[in-house]
């Protein structure tokens, strides 16, 4: 029954403090079982919106359901399923780190004192040291063990790799794999793209407490536009007339644009009859599509820049 | 000099952030000093009421080791301001300690200091400015404690030198808070030391004043405290004494200096040691972090109440020694005999108790307020702990210790007392006397938690009320203040015992009020955002 039901549906949340509107209107859905991205830049949103789901916080209009159940009222029952990590972790100055992994280990209702000991070997955490006493990325270690460490269906992460070196970067997304494989939902709010694109199933974008993109990372590739360089054998003409061609620069038999994903085929055919001498293809990446997004904000809301914002805010059904 | 680099910027980053604290307790200590000389000219109008109010005085050693001695019977300044000088300058102390903490070590702690020491700021900015807050702060008060006193129509050059006593008192406790501040990575340590370090000097003082011609009379000048007093305001104002205060700060001073330039940003001197690598057993739900946070603390504060009570206890009867003169002593065999005074005396200490008591009470109570704003309660409320449990965990720390401070301190009182007039029963009384104070002190815990559920950013108000119900406590009767006005303060209302018969109801209101508090602050807080 409850597998069949998303672990996390957000519709139309709206949230302000004061004269802020830190929601307006958000949705986020989010599969029983799927490693979900939650991504947006600074204060767009996304700690408030994990802060309602955790009960911290109560919505001013919206619904939030999580794991079948109402986020402010079912608070008891809900989170001994779910395990939570903060953005910027803060520990009590006198507790030690394998104290603090135990107290809240037990507090949601037990854990696996085996994935403990292994945990804290593969994050290379030293328990025994004082709260006071850890530095940033090891204060995030003891956060990430205490919540991979307890048996829960929902890991909700609000940008738990912040702090941690490369190495301890890659332990966590092995760590995420095995949480995946084990039918475990994760929702990942993160800045790290690369993360992202390694973990994550589907991705949710949100800007200033709105959606803008939601689906699976294929379907966002398809938005996205594949960076090409070629040198021809006699200079390409017509180009600009194609649709779906960005960004042109010919300089020559140098021939440099940004093709959407779906015209690249017309594309190539076009370039190949002009003859080509040699081909730099770069992918789309979801950085572009996240940038596109951040340089919106910047231009200004919906005017867009040339660069095809009326493409980036039709969203995509997954 | 580099390491000064930026002392400018900080001194008025500090002064910003402090810019109502600072004249808020300027004002209060100016109006504390100047209401005293104004309530003593009242009661002692002639030389004659002097010597005979100062002798009385001077030959009481409870007094004496509670406030110090009286250098001249017949000036007014002597005894109007003998309380001040003793208590009042506990209190600037105390101020120069949290001012010094406050933008040192407090700011080391979250990290703060590293975002302002990564600009343009030398090593020893902060430190810096923070010194040259609190001088600048304690000259001032200086000042205008003396116009307060000069106003209140004493005379100009003994109002002076009282205003540099408190400020040298201020000046001094600074500085050893400013050592203190490089010794441990905790703020609260940090202060904890110099509160520590000013509880042991007022002592020394203590010794001293109270010792006979051939005793060790000498610990008095080993005192800060014990130079302000010696300093003579209204009798003879020894400017030299001075002197010492300057030299003894300018070599604390540079001690702190030197430890600064000895360690690392964020850390301290006493380095700390491994923990345990796994939690005891019981620390399994949120009563037992609370507990595990606040233990230490109070432990500290209950040996501190322990022999508070004792010291009462001890000193209390011999409260009727000094009556000297057979016109008091008949007056007071008139009243009911030396008992009364014994008794009066004890409730006084027990209201002390009581007091400071409710401040444990309200500091453990905003224990609530530092874990939501640390970011440290919304871990425990991501697991199944609910809010309301989370809370209750906080406030019954604050509610048991409270009542646990109290009964030590009764207890010590007590056992002290019953062994001096050889009748346990009477230390019983005294205890129970003791217990009477539980509700009172327990209201002031409930203005936290109401505070906290309802309006979050004005938990404050704890401290608000607990200096205003001492204000109107003892200032209200020399004004002749209102009934209405001295009922507002939960201890006008605690029972009159020993001494007096036991009535139950204020008690049971008290508890209500206490309650209903806790109560509405618990419901407000479910309601509430946290952040």
């Amino acid at each position: 029954m409850r597998k069949m039901e998303a672990a996390i549906e957000v519709a139309g949340l709206q949230k302000s403090f004061g004269r802020t509107r830190a929601l307006d209107g958000l949705d986020l859905s989010v599969a029983t079982g799927e490693v979900h991205g939650f991504l947006g830049p600074n204060g767009a949103g996304k700690t408030t919106t994990i802060r309602i789901l955790l009960g911290l916080l109560r919505a001013d209009s919206g619904i939030a359901r999580l794991l079948g159940g109402d986020p402010w009222r079912d608070i008891a029952e809900l989170h001994r399923r779910l395990a939570y990590v903060q953005g910027d972790v803060a520990l009590w100055p006198t507790l030690t780190g394998g104290e603090v992994i135990d107290l809240l280990g037990r507090l949601r209702g037990g854990f696996d004192p085996e994935r403990r000991a292994t945990l804290l070997e593969r994050f290379d955490l030293d328990p025994t040291k004082k709260g006071r006493a850890y530095s940033k990325g090891n204060r995030q270690k003891v956060a990430l063990i205490a919540a991979l460490a307890s048996d829960v269906e929902l890991l909700i992460l609000d940008e738990p790799t912040e702090g941690l070196d490369p190495l301890m970067g890659a332990v966590f997304r092995e760590c995420i794999e095995e949480e995946r494989e084990q039918g475990r939902t994760v929702l990942l709010a993160s800045h790290i793209l690369a993360e992202v694109e390694a973990l994550c199933d589907r991705v949710t974008i949100i800007r200033a407490g709105r959606s803008v993109e939601s689906g699976s990372l294929a379907d966002l590739r398809h938005l996205t536009r594949t960076s090409i360089s070629a040198e021809l054998v006699s200079p390409a003409s017509g180009l600009a007339e194609l649709p779906g061609v960005h960004d042109l620069q010919v300089d020559g038999n140098r021939v440099h644009c940004q093709v959407e994903t779906d015209e690249l085929d017309e594309v190539l055919r076009h370039l190949s009859s002009a003859g080509v001498r040699s081909l730099v293809s770069q992918p789309p990446t979801l950085e572009e599509l996240f940038l596109r997004h951040y340089e919106d904000d910047v231009a200004g809301d919906g005017t867009g820049t040339g660069t095809g914002s009326a493409s980036a805010a039709g969203s995509v059904s997954p | 000099m580099t390491g000064l680099v930026g002392t400018r910027a900080l001194v008025r980053l500090a002064l910003r952030r402090d810019r109502i604290l600072l004249p808020v307790w300027i004002v209060v200590f100016v109006g504390m000093a100047a209401s005293s000389a104004a309530a003593g000219l009242d009661l002692y109008p002639t030389v004659g009421s002097r010597v005979m109010a100062a002798g009385s005085f001077n030959s009481t050693q409870s007094l004496v080791a509670l406030y110090g001695r009286i250098y001249d019977p017949t000036s007014l300044g002597g005894i109007a301001m003998i309380k001040m000088g003793g208590i009042g300058a506990i209190f600037v102390a105390v101020l120069a300690i949290l001012i010094v903490v406050r933008h040192t070590r407090a700011e080391e702690e979250p990290g703060r200091l590293e975002l302002v020491g990564a600009t343009v700021v030398g090593r020893y900015a902060s430190l810096t400015a923070a010194l040259l807050i609190a001088l600048c702060m304690n000259l001032a008060l200086a000042v205008l404690t003396a116009f307060g006193l000069i106003a209140a129509g004493l005379p100009a050059d003994g109002s002076f030198a009282f205003g540099l006593a408190w400020a040298g008192v201020g000046i001094a406790f600074a500085a050893i808070a400013g050592v203190t501040a490089q010794l441990t990575r905790s703020a609260r340590a940090a202060t904890g030391i110099a509160t520590a370090i000013l509880g042991f000097v007022y002592v020394l003082r203590a010794i001293g004043d109270t010792a006979g011609q051939t005793g060790p009379r000498w610990l008095t000048w080993l005192s800060p405290i014990g130079w302000g007093q010696q300093f003579r305001p209204y009798a003879g104002n020894r400017w030299w004494v001075l002197l010492i205060t300057v030299g003894f700060t300018i070599v604390v001073a540079v001690g702190a200096y030197a430890l600064l330039a000895r360690r690392d940003l964020g850390a301290g001197l006493v380095q700390d040691r491994p923990g345990p690598a796994t939690a005891a057993s019981t620390l399994r739900s949120p009563l037992a972090l609370a507990w595990r946070l606040q233990r230490g603390g109070l432990l500290g504060w209950a040996a501190a109440f322990a022999l508070l009570g004792l010291v009462f206890g001890n000193i209390a009867s011999s409260v009727g020694d000094f009556v000297s003169t057979p016109q008091v002593r008949d007056f007071i065999t008139k009243l009911g005999g030396e008992k009364v005074l014994v008794d009066a005396y004890i409730r006084v200490c027990l209201s002390v108790i009581g007091l400071a008591a409710s401040a444990y009470g309200v500091q453990a109570a905003m224990r609530l307020r530092s874990e939501e704003t640390g970011f440290r309660t919304e871990p425990i409320l991501a697991t199944a702990t609910g809010r309301i449990r989370w809370a209750c965990s906080y406030v019954s720390v604050a509610i048991i210790g409270t009542t646990m401070l109290v009964v030590v301190a009764g207890a010590g009182a007590g056992l002290a007392h019953g062994a001096q007039v050889h009748d346990m029963g009477d230390g019983f009384a005294v205890l129970g006397g003791a217990l009477a104070q539980v509700p009172a002190a327990c209201v002031l815990a409930g203005i936290v938690v109401a505070a906290f559920g309802l309006a979050p950013r004005l938990v404050a108000a704890g401290w608000v009320a607990l200096v205003g119900f001492v204000l109107l406590g003892e200032l209200g009767p020399l004004f002749g203040f209102d009934q209405w006005v001295m009922d507002v303060s939960p201890f006008t209302h605690v029972p009159k015992i020993p001494g007096t018969e036991l009535t139950v109801t204020p008690l049971v209101t008290l508890t209500a009020v206490a309650a209903l508090l806790i109560t509405v602050g618990l419901v407000g807080f479910r309601r509430r955002d946290i952040g």
